[in-house]
Formats: C-alpha cells, sequence, structure tokens
C-alpha cells in the first residue's frame, strides 16, 4: 500500500483557524425551570445541532406532545432511556457548544435537591455557572441553593437567567425584583461577579438573539455574557506547583518528572524543590515530543528533567524554591458528602489530593451547614448532598494551599476504604496545628470502623470435617496467605481452645455442643473487632454449625467443607487418634462411633483427594477476594 | 506562543495526557484499544506524548472482526514498526467458527458476537485492568453523560446509575474485585477538534478519510464500498464507482460512505464544520433500536 502522505493545510483558508479558549461552565436548575429548554436552544441557535438532530428534535416534539409546529428543545438534552420516559434528568451530562470566540464545556446538572451531588461534580472544574430560575417565581430555596454551591466550589462568575419572561409580560418590575433579590444574596455568599439577563429560552430572547420584548434591559444576551466571562482564575501569576503524577525512566540517565502544573509558570534554570523533602535542583529542559519549550503555565500538562538526581516520586509536589507551599497533616475543611452511606467522624477513608492517596480519618463534624438558609447546625452524622465543616487527619503530611487559593492543591476526593466509592469532596480551609484537634468529638468506634482502618470485611471462615480431614492444614495456609498480604486474622483450632478456653469439657454430646458455642461465641467478638477469623473444628453436628452461623451477620459466616472420605481420613490418622478409636481407647470419635453431618449448603467445598492443599487455601482466599472481604 | 498555549485544543490535550498519565500510574495491566480510526490516532498520538521520551507503558489491543477495510489493516501492521508500539489483534475465534458474518446475520447479533463479546474475552484473557478508549461524548446522546473513568461489573457491563462522581482532576481508580474500568481520554473532543488537532499536529490517518474514486452499492440509502469479493451482490444491484470518503471507520459492510470531493484536511474540517448529519449517522449499528447505544454499553460494548 502506498505511504499516506498528508495533504497540506492551506494556511489561510478560515475552516483551520482553531476555535478560542475553553470555557467550562454549569447549568442550574430544575425541569421546571426551563433548564433543558436552554440549553437546547443555546445549541439550536448557534447552529450546532446536525440534520438528523433537527429531523429528531422535529419528530420527538411532535410525538411527545409539544405544540403544533413548536420544538421542544429540552428533547436535545435526554440521554438515558429512563430519564426520557420519565423526562427528568438524572445525572451530570456535558454539551459542547464552539463559538468563533470559544468552545465551552457545559456540565448540564440537576436541580432536585437529592443531586447536590451532581451540581458539585459539575462546579468542580467550571469557571461559570448559569443559575436559572422562573420568572413567575423569582428567587425560590433552590435558587439561593445553587447559587452557595456554586460559591463553595469557588466560581466566581454566575449568570442569573431569568426565565420565562414571557409568562410575565416581560415586565420590567419583575425582573429587577428578582435580580436584586439574588445580588444580595450573592454578597451574603461572597459571589463577587453576577449577572442577571432576562430571557425567554422557549421562544429565543437574550439567549442568542437580542430581544425587542425587554427595551428595560441592556445588558448582554446570555451566550455575549459567556463569551466574555474570564476562562482561568488567575493563578499563573501564582509561584509554581507542579503535582508529580509519573517518573518517566529512560535507559539509566534520563528522568522526568510528569504532571499537569497546578499554579504558576515554570522555565529552564529555575530552582525548584520537593517539598516533601526540601531537596532542591534546578529545571533542565521542559521535555515534549515534537519540541523544547521555553516556559510552561498553569493547567499545562508537561514533563521537567532536573539539573541533579534529587528523589522524586509520584505524590509528591514540585515547587518554587523561592516560595514552597506549607506541608501539614490536620485541616479544616468544607466537605460534601456524595453517598448514600452517611458519614460519621471518626471513621477511616483514602483521601485523594493531586496524585498522592493518603489515609485518613474526619475526626470531627465541626457544623453542618444547612444549604437553603446557610444555618450552622450541630451533627453527629452528615447525609448525601449534606455540607460540613469538618477537621481531617491525615497519616502523613501533604503539601497543601487552601481551596480558595489554588483549586488543584487544596482539593480531595474521599474515597470509601472497602467499597471504593467516591464518598465525598473535600475543600481544605487551612491548616489546623496539632493541639488544636487532639480531642476527637462524635467518636464511633464500632466493627464497620475497625474492619474499615483495617481494610478489610470481618468474617467467619468455619472449616468443618472429619478428624485428618485436613482442616487445619488448609486453615493454617490461608491464614499465612492473607497475613502476608496484610490482612488481621486469627485462628481458633480445636486443639488449642481444648487446652484452655474449654479445658473442663468432654466429649459427649453436650460437652461438643458447649464447646463448639464458646468457640462460636468468641469467633463473633473476634469479628466485631474487625479480623477475619478462622475456626477449624471437626463441629459435626448442622444444628451448631447453624447456630454459629446464626451469632453472627449473614454475609459473615463462610462454611468451608473439607470433603475428605472417612476411609482416607483414617489412612492418614495424623494424630493416630483413629487408631485409638478402634482399639476402643477413644469413646464418641466422629466417624468411628459417633456421627458426622456434612454440610447442606457450604459456601465453599474443599475435596482433599484430589487437590494439594495449598491450590485449596488459595480458593479459599479468591473466594474472599471475589466476594469483598478484602477491601 | 501565547495564541496557541490559551487554545482549546491545547486545554483539551494537556487534560487527555493528564488522564493517561494518571491510568497509567495506577493501573496494574492497562491497555489501550485500538480501533484504527480517525479517534485512535488522536488518541495514540497524545498517549505517546504523554509519556515521551519513554515508550508507552501499555500495548494496543485490536478486535479484529475480519471485516475491516484493507486499507485499516495495512495501516495497522505498520504501526510497531513506525511508533515501536505492541499491538495485541484479537478476534472472536468462537463466532468466526460459528460464521458469523455482517451479511449473515442483522448487525446487532454481528456486533455484538465479535466486537463487544470479543473484547469481553480479550479484556479477561490478558486480565487487563483498565482499557483506554477513543469514545466522545458528543458522537450520541448517552455518551453524554459517560464518565471519564467508566467502572464495570465483572460482566464488563456499565451501569449508568452507578457511576462515581467525577471532580476535579482527580480520578478515583480504585477497583472492587473483578471490576475492570473504561477510560475515555478524548470525553470533552468534538469531531471537528480531533480533525482540527490532526492537521495541527501532522497525525497520520487512514487514507479511508480522504476522498477518492472508490467501488460502491447502494443499499438501503447507504452507499457501502465493496471492499474484496465477500460482497454479495442483491440482484439488481451494481457496484459503481463514485467520489466518496468515509467520515467513521468500522466494518466495511457496516459502514456508510459519503460522496465528498474533500481530498484535504483543511477540505474536511470545512465539509465537517458545514456538515448537516452527525458523524455516526454513517454507522449502521446505531440505528437498528432506539436508544441502542445505552443498551449495548450496558451489554458492555465499548
Amino acid at each position: 500500500m502506498a505511504d499516506v502522505s498528508l495533504p497540506l493545510i492551506d494556511p489561510a483558508g478560515s475552516s483551520t483557524t482553531v476555535p478560542g479558549d475553553l470555557l467550562r461552565l454549569i447549568t442550574c436548575g430544575s425541569v421546571d425551570d426551563g433548564k433543558s429548554t436552554l440549553i437546547g436552544r443555546l445549541l439550536f441557535d448557534t447552529d450546532s445541532l446536525t440534520e438528523d438532530q433537527r429531523q429528531r428534535l422535529a419528530r420527538d416534539s411532535a410525538r411527545l406532545g409539544a405544540p403544533e409546529g413548536e420544538l421542544d428543545y429540552s428533547l436535545l438534552l435526554d440521554g438515558l432511556e429512563a430519564e426520557r420516559e420519565q423526562r427528568i434528568t438524572i445525572d451530570v451530562a456535558y454539551r459542547f457548544l464552539t463559538t468563533p470566540r470559544r468552545k465551552f464545556i457545559i456540565a448540564d446538572c440537576p436541580g432536585h435537591e437529592q443531586y447536590t451531588r451532581n451540581m458539585v461534580t459539575g462546579a468542580s472544574m467550571a469557571n461559570a455557572a448559569v443559575v436559572l430560575c422562573d420568572a413567575r417565581y423569582g428567587v425560590l430555596t433552590q435558587t439561593r441553593r445553587h447559587a452557595f454551591i456554586a460559591a463553595l466550589m469557588g466560581i466566581r462568575h454566575v449568570v442569573l437567567a431569568v426565565n420565562k419572561m414571557d409568562l410575565v409580560d416581560f415586565d420590567a418590575d419583575c425582573f429587577h425584583a428578582i435580580a436584586s433579590e439574588f445580588r444580595s444574596h450573592a454578597e451574603q455568599i461572597e459571589l463577587p461577579h453576577v449577572t442577571a439577563i432576562p430571557l425567554s429560552a422557549r421562544f429565543g430572547d437574550n439567549v442568542f438573539h437580542r430581544s425587542a420584548r425587554t427595551p428595560f434591559y441592556t445588558g448582554p444576551t446570555l451566550l455575549e455574557c459567556l463569551e466574555s466571562v474570564p476562562s482561568a482564575p488567575a493563578s499563573v501569576s501564582s509561584p509554581f506547583r507542579l503535582p508529580v503524577q509519573w517518573v518517566a525512566r529512560v535507559g539509566g540517565n534520563f528522568r522526568g518528572y510528569a504532571g499537569t502544573i497546578a499554579s504558576g509558570a515554570v522555565r529552564p534554570g529555575m530552582k525548584v524543590v520537593n517539598v516533601h523533602s526540601g531537596a532542591v535542583s534546578e529545571v533542565r529542559r521542559l521535555v515534549e515530543m515534537d519540541r523544547e519549550r521555553e516556559e510552561a503555565v498553569a493547567g499545562e500538562a508537561v514533563m521537567i528533567e532536573l539539573s541533579s538526581e534529587i528523589d522524586v516520586a509520584r505524590g509528591d509536589v514540585l515547587a518554587d524554591a523561592e516560595a514552597p507551599p506549607e506541608l501539614a497533616d490536620q485541616f479544616s475543611a468544607h466537605v460534601v458528602w456524595l453517598h448514600e452511606q452517611p458519614m460519621y467522624a471518626g471513621r477511616a477513608y483514602l483521601f485523594k489530593f493531586g496524585a498522592a492517596t493518603v489515609p485518613g480519618t474526619i475526626t470531627e463534624i465541626r457544623y453542618q451547614i444547612d444549604v437553603n438558609t446557610l444555618a450552622h447546625v450541630a451533627t453527629r452524622a452528615l447525609h448525601q448532598n449534606e455540607v460540613a465543616q469538618v477537621h481531617i487527619a491525615l497519616s502523613r503530611r501533604i503539601p497543601f494551599e487552601p481551596y480558595a487559593v489554588n483549586r488543584f492543591l487544596g482539593s480531595c476526593i474521599i474515597i470509601d476504604r472497602l467499597t471504593n466509592a467516591t464518598v465525598g469532596a473535600g475543600m481544605i480551609e487551612f491548616a489546623l496545628r496539632r493541639s488544636a484537634n487532639l480531642h476527637w468529638q462524635n467518636l464511633i468506634v464500632d466493627k464497620t470502623a475497625r474492619s474499615a482502618l483495617k481494610g478489610q470485611r470481618p468474617a467467619v471462615i468455619w472449616f468443618t470435617g472429619l478428624s485428618g480431614s485436613g482442616k487445619s492444614t488448609i486453615a493454617n495456609l490461608v491464614e499465612q496467605k492473607l497475613h502476608a498480604e496484610g490482612r488481621h486474622t486469627y485462628t481458633l483450632d480445636g486443639d488449642n481452645i481444648r487446652h484452655g478456653l474449654s479445658r473442663d469439657l468432654g466429649f459427649t454430646e453436650a460437652d461438643r455442643v458447649e464447646n463448639i458455642r464458646r468457640v462460636a461465641e468468641a469467633a463473633k467478638l473476634f469479628v466485631d473487632a474487625g479480623l477475619i477469623v478462622l475456626v477449624s473444628f471437626i463441629s459435626p453436628y448442622r444444628a451448631d454449625r447453624d447456630a454459629a452461623r446464626a451469632l453472627v451477620g449473614a454475609d459473615e459466616f463462610i462454611e468451608v467443607f473439607v470433603d475428605t472420605p472417612p476411609e482416607e481420613c483414617e489412612r492418614r490418622d495424623p494424630k493416630g487418634l483413629y487408631r485409638k478409636a478402634r482399639a476402643g481407647l477413644l469413646k464418641n470419635f466422629t466417624g468411628v462411633d459417633a456421627p458426622y453431618e456434612p454440610p447442606e449448603a457450604p459456601e465453599l467445598t474443599l475435596q482433599t483427594l484430589r487437590t494439594p492443599a495449598e491450590e485449596l487455601a488459595e480458593q479459599v482466599v479468591s473466594f474472599l477476594r471475589s466476594r469483598g472481604y478484602l477491601g | 506562543m501565547n495564541a496557541f498555549r490559551n487554545n482549546a485544543l491545547k486545554q483539551l490535550e494537556d487534560e487527555s495526557i493528564a488522564i493517561f498519565r494518571e491510568v497509567a500510574a495506577e493501573a496494574r495491566n492497562p491497555v489501550m484499544l485500538y480501533s484504527i480510526g480517525k479517534d485512535s490516532s488522536v488518541l495514540l498520538h497524545l498517549a505517546r506524548k504523554a509519556f515521551y521520551p519513554a515508550p508507552l507503558p501499555f500495548p494496543l489491543l485490536h478486535i479484529d472482526t475480519k471485516w475491516k477495510f484493507r486499507e485499516m489493516i495495512a495501516f495497522r501492521d505498520r504501526l510497531p514498526e513506525r511508533y515501536g508500539v505492541r499491538v495485541i489483534v484479537y478476534t472472536n475465534e468462537e463466532g468466526l467458527r460459528q460464521g458469523i458474518t455482517p451479511f449473515t446475520h442483522d448487525p446487532t447479533t454481528y456486533t455484538h458476537i465479535m466486537k463487544t463479546e470479543a473484547l469481553k474475552q480479550a479484556l479477561d484473557r490478558y486480565k487487563f485492568d483498565f482499557a483506554f478508549g477513543g469514545a466522545r461524548r458528543d458522537e450520541e446522546a448517552s455518551r453524554a453523560k459517560e464518565r471519564i473513568i467508566s467502572v464495570r461489573n465483572s460482566n464488563h457491563a456499565w451501569d449508568p446509575r452507578r457511576q462515581r462522581p467525577e471532580l476535579w482532576n482527580l480520578y478515583n481508580t480504585r477497583l472492587g474485585p473483578g471490576e475492570t474500568a473504561r477510560v475515555f481520554p478524548l470525553s470533552n473532543w468534538t469531531e471537528l477538534d480531533i480533525w482540527r488537532y490532526i492537521a495541527q499536529e501532522n497525525i497520520e490517518v487512514v487514507p479511508l478519510y480522504f476522498a477518492s474514486e472508490r467501488p460502491v452499492v447502494e443499499r438501503d440509502g447507504t452507499l457501502i464500498m465493496v471492499d474484496d469479493d465477500r460482497f454479495p451482490l442483491a440482484p439488481g444491484e451494481e457496484v459503481k464507482l463514485q467520489r466518496v470518503r468515509f467520515r467513521t471507520l468500522g466494518c466495511y459492510p457496516l459502514t456508510g460512505a459519503v460522496l465528498s470531493d474533500a481530498t484535504s484536511l483543511a477540505d474536511i474540517i470545512r465539509e465537517t464544520e458545514e456538515s448537516r448529519f452527525s458523524e455516526r449517522s454513517g454507522r449502521v449499528i446505531d440505528h437498528d433500536q432506539p436508544a441502542s447505544m445505552e443498551r449495548k454499553k450496558r451489554e458492555g460494548y465499548f
């Protein structure tokens, strides 16, 4: 095949001109405010729709009952089947709009109370927010909430879109009253830049086209306003910070430190410090595939080579040696809780700051902030969609800056150690001195807290089977494997227990029942301590094993049947017990003169005849892993 | 310098590179899905930039249905030598044995077996935990809500209600037992961004994107290129030489060509700007059922 030769680009051709910069914005409001209609209208009026999208819009509008000949722009935005049926937006959706001035990434956020988390998500990267309200109802609780979250997430430019002006006959007084009420709220929450625009998304007034029906309004249309909002915060003039994401090594001599610049600018020759170690070096080169760079600034993904070798790893921060950021491990921060499982002070979580993931704890919920009234409320737990001021204690110090100073050095996501879910979002206010944070309030140390700290789910693994079947051998191997991967375990073994806890018991049926009861109770305590407990007992009676199962939670009991035929156990006879029993020296010996009731539905059955113990132990470990016990 | 630094393409590039680095640093065994199309070309270019001067820290995986355009396969086969990358080619052999072809089976069945199932098999076989892909949010309505890192359960299924929120540039890459993730570094790119970037960076693409005289058959209003002698002509159908190009590349019997005179990147960009039909309308598979892409994704389609 012929080589691919790239056709030359006509440098004068207008079609190759690159768009301007990029603005990320969010839109907030409910379906009732006409938010989907507004975005649909923006896409339609800026000619961002393709012909087949237009055709589908016309078809769907007619099918779903829009007035004769009118387009229902909201239909453009419905992505998922379920919500198309229910006519609601349930998640953040991203839309793109390109005008000759710039490209827009619109995070479309729903307005329902239970979905604050979506707005927080959409707002985290946004430079501007469009908050919608219905001209007939004015500034509602929801409107205040949206403005507050925008301010909390560091958005400085907010557009209040007073929609449905057509339904109030484009009344100037109505618009001015709403705008002024919103402005006073914005002042209270320190939102610096507010633009209020009277518009009608349905008819297009002041969206893309200036409306003749609002002579009282002389400001920009929505699109003009969005085209003029500054796209990036002024972090270029701040000191240089580079969280290191990736260390590139080539051969023995090249080492490059890659990451996205969080603030400031970097040039060859600049002195930089690894904030963690204090080691200082000098930037030799800014490496790029096609060229070398003389300078790179905030927001750019770079690879830096240093003049002298210092220790730098992923998660470190390289900074201007003249003005490095502080290190701290305790913070006052705002947290937005994103998950259904509430947050309690004292629980262990992972905190991901930049490229560093650090274990830590929210030691104290100072107060919850009512997002509707801004009131401070005392609370012991933080539920989904709630915002609070908290204290965070990390297991090691990290370089940081307050969120208000630097979004990327002051933000973290909070990750549940067991489910791996992203459960919260954190924004640093300031570092705490150790002494300021010594008392832990609302500390609930329970089973969940203990096991979360260990990064595992507690359980009883109950090995049952005949004497000599291989229970203890396998259980020991399982424990070794778990221990090797840092799990917290404890083994209760028949022989050990009989030497201590059950020293007073014999081998009658009643004594056997009591023995198993004691073992089961002991196992339960260890589970409560967050451990993975391995119980290795003949435990011949089904009822006793079921009783042990009933003591712990439904998913905390794993019955493992070590299935070895009686003849084989007798052949192995590791302790010489079968011989003694056959000789009549041992009474009530299971499998000889006492019954064994095999499990009916064990979680696992291990056949020891064909498979080596090592492999069977591995089966148990993979079972634990696949069921999520190992975090 | 300033104009370059602030333009939208540079900002998109920076975001994509950061995603590559972050996932490569945290993944156990990552892979890049490579479909030979223009988005894959951009994806590969960005990946090379992300790690330069080090080599790519992951291989490329191509799911070969055996019905790709011949020019695509030739393009793919030159990659290792040209860029020093490792390319794994995987085909669902069981599907081949069952005789699944785009001419004998409906597009949904064919795509499911030869692409979706094949992909799952390959990910399972090589035990890849993170797979980079070139999907964009502007391609299709349900994609607009997909995260950049999309976690799939042990059956590779996607649950739109159980997605992790993604805040700032912080990606949660932790996976539970049996879970894998798809990663979409081009999420925020549009078709036009892709072409402008290809022009700006001089990125190689398969020549099928440029207009040329090609043998095509008109079938159900779609122009299908007769790429080899496996194409069964229906009664009354005739092969005509027409000046066409492709906006998207897939299996040749399922990929519609468009009449075009665009022979340069500048032409393509102009054509894309003025285009009246969205890109995926050239793909037969998206139309056979309403909301079909969302259904495919739930089943594990990339």
